[in-house]
């Protein structure tokens, strides 16, 4: 480790004003701060510095994605087996899912940093450590048979006109990661929805055993098979076809229990985001008719389908986008829950409404602040009075 | 009654006039960078849609559209069709209203009178208020209620989306936006993001 120390300390002059790679400033900047905590120290007033700075944060998200992203490596070599009737030991399908989920993975990262580091060196600031996040969102968001020159194009984008233009990390108004995604749904449709994209060499036809469907069960609910649906308990636990990290509920709880313990996610918002999708899955059952069997679909269940929990978990609670003021937090989470499901059960041009609601409160996050902000100035001058 | 608050929730969400149509794009731009004089302009936009849109929905169903003279001329009317005046009719009625707005602002809120400045008489060419009469018109709806329901509903919407995007330049005028794209252009960017959000809604069928 000190030898580490001495090297950074040794190549730094050529960094600084003056030296020789000078215009390669931030990106060594980004590398010691990943490497070493920086020893900065303010100056003037009573600021403290604490080590839980923002790359620290986003890599306790990341790490909160891993059981998420393990379970989607297996259940993708899973699904695979049960597609082509083959049988897969649990390494086996594992293996299987690595290979399909890595080079994804490294894509998005690569496309996504070197954005990232181009803008830094362009505009002066420092690498963003916000990418951290999204570059591992945006593989867990997607089907496993997505083309790579596709993530590539949507992370592109989605860091460019999503958070760069912006300003960078901490300044975008919509998740990029969302982002990322919608600009993919909404391009190539084609390759984000239906019933083949799901498992992995579906869309080729390779040996497909017959009757098998790769339908996510939230499109079987949406045409009205709800025979096909899988039990609650193959819900939870994720043995289901869906985008690479969103299958398992419990994967992603385990996520959850890391991001409340270590203080990142806000447990308002997640809370408050299952409370919404809850109250209005209710409401559906109680309007549900004969001709419409997917509102008879029970409340619960609509929390284990889907991207619903990792959308819940994971988007609607980034800092940067979701409301700040914490009453804002309640309402941002109940409206995004709430309107996740009816999106996701009223409009027939969409199998899912995670992805739009959060972007669609996103966008009113801001607003949500601004009245709560206002009303309490307004309370507090009353009682400035009412004390006067 | 079910009839007329589909209608409503459809033209606030669904066809709604910025994100759904991108009308009324200019005074949108220009008029939203606090919430407070947005919000001023985005209630004179119902104001004036609430009002407009049933008033040219009788001169449309009991003047102008052809044999709708029959109720005061019989029978003799049934070939007259007045259609071709539309335009000029529909835009006499929003310019009139438009005066009735301003004079009421200038009486009620001086302050936000002057902070709304030439944008309040211009919501006479707003293109969202003769977009609304004449989707009115293409619609064909059934009753006066309903026009009302629509023009109140349009208007609504068009108010969320100014006082959202105001609300967002608030917050983005503290960030380091790259000088070429700062004030307008950020703008057109968060709007094309906000329409991507709001196709959430479209396709719902009520």
């Amino acid at each position: 480790m000190n030898g580490l120390r001495k090297l950074v300390d040794n190549i730094k002059p050529n960094f600084e004003k003056g030296g020789k790679f000078e215009k390669l400033h931030s990106t060594f900047e980004a590398f010691e701060t990943f490497l070493f905590v920086p020893n900065k120290v303010t100056f003037k007033g009573s600021h403290i510095r604490d080590n839980m700075d923002m790359k620290r944060a986003m890599s306790v998200v990341v790490m909160a994605l891993i059981p998420a992203l393990l379970f989607g490596m297996w259940n993708t070599g899973y699904q695979h087996a049960l597609s082509t009737g083959q049988e897969y030991t649990l390494m086996e399908a594992f293996w299987f899912g690595f290979l399909k989920i890595l080079p994804i993975i490294i894509v998005s990262y690569v496309a996504g940093l070197g954005v990232e580091f181009i803008f830094a060196q362009i505009r002066h600031h420092e690498v963003n450590e916000g990418f951290l996040v999204s570059g591992m969102l945006i593989p867990l968001i997607v089907p496993v048979d997505v083309p790579l020159w596709m993530v590539a194009v949507a992370t592109i984008f989605a860091v460019v006109i999503g958070k760069e233009v912006f300003g960078g990390t901490g300044m975008n108004i919509v998740n990029p990661a969302l982002t990322a995604r919608a600009f993919l749904f909404f391009a190539y449709p084609s390759h984000m929805s239906g019933d083949k994209v799901w498992i992995e060499g579906m869309a080729g036809g390779e040996g497909i055993v017959d009757g098998f469907s790769g339908a996510t069960p939230l499109a079987n609910a949406a045409s009205g098979l709800m025979d096909k649906l899988p039990s609650t308990w193959d819900m939870f636990l994720g043995i289901i076809p869906g985008s690479i990290g969103e299958t398992s509920t419990l994967a992603i709880l385990l996520g959850a229990i890391f991001l409340l313990y270590t203080g990142v996610g806000s447990w308002k918002i997640m809370l408050s985001f299952f409370a919404g999708g809850l109250a209005m899955g209710l409401i559906l059952n109680g309007f549900a008719t004969d001709t419409n069997p997917y509102m008879a679909l029970p409340a619960y269940q609509h929390l284990l389908l889907g991207g619903f929990a990792f959308g819940g978990i994971f988007m609607a609670t980034d800092p940067v986008t979701a409301a700040q003021t914490e009453r804002g937090k309640w309402i941002y989470g109940f409206l995004t829950g709430f309107i996740a499901i009816l999106v996701r059960v009223l409009n027939p041009a969409y199998p899912e409404g995670v992805m739009l609601a959060i972007l669609l409160m996103n966008v009113f996050a801001p607003l949500i602040d601004y009245y709560i902000i206002q009303g309490n100035i307004k309370r507090r001058l009353k009682r400035a009075k009412v004390a006067a | 009654m079910e009839e007329l608050l589909n209608i409503f929730v459809k033209s606030i969400f669904i066809d709604n006039m910025i994100f759904a149509y991108f009308l009324g794009m200019c005074s949108y731009l220009a008029v939203s960078k606090t919430v407070e004089t947005s919000t001023g302009l985005g209630i004179a936009v119902i104001f004036v849609l609430g009002i407009t849109i049933p008033v040219n929905y009788m001169l449309e169903n009991y003047i102008l559209k052809k044999g709708a003279l029959d109720w005061l001329l019989g029978d003799a009317a049934a070939n007259i069709d007045l259609g071709f005046l539309s335009f000029i009719m529909f835009i006499a009625v929003i310019a009139s209203m438009v005066q009735l707005v301003e004079m009421i602002v200038e009486k009620v809120s001086p302050s936000l009178y002057s902070a709304l400045g030439i944008f309040l008489p211009l919501i006479a060419v707003n293109c969202a208020i003769l977009g609304g009469a004449l989707f009115m018109q293409e619609r064909e709806y059934s009753s006066i209620a309903e026009a009302s329901v629509f023009g109140l509903g349009s208007g609504v919407g068009w108010f969320l989306a100014v006082v959202g995007i105001a609300a967002i330049r608030e917050k983005i005028s503290y960030s380091n936006v790259p000088a070429p794209l700062r004030g307008l252009g950020i703008t057109f960017i968060a709007t094309g993001l906000m329409g991507i959000a709001f196709m959430s809604f479209m396709g719902i069928k009520l």
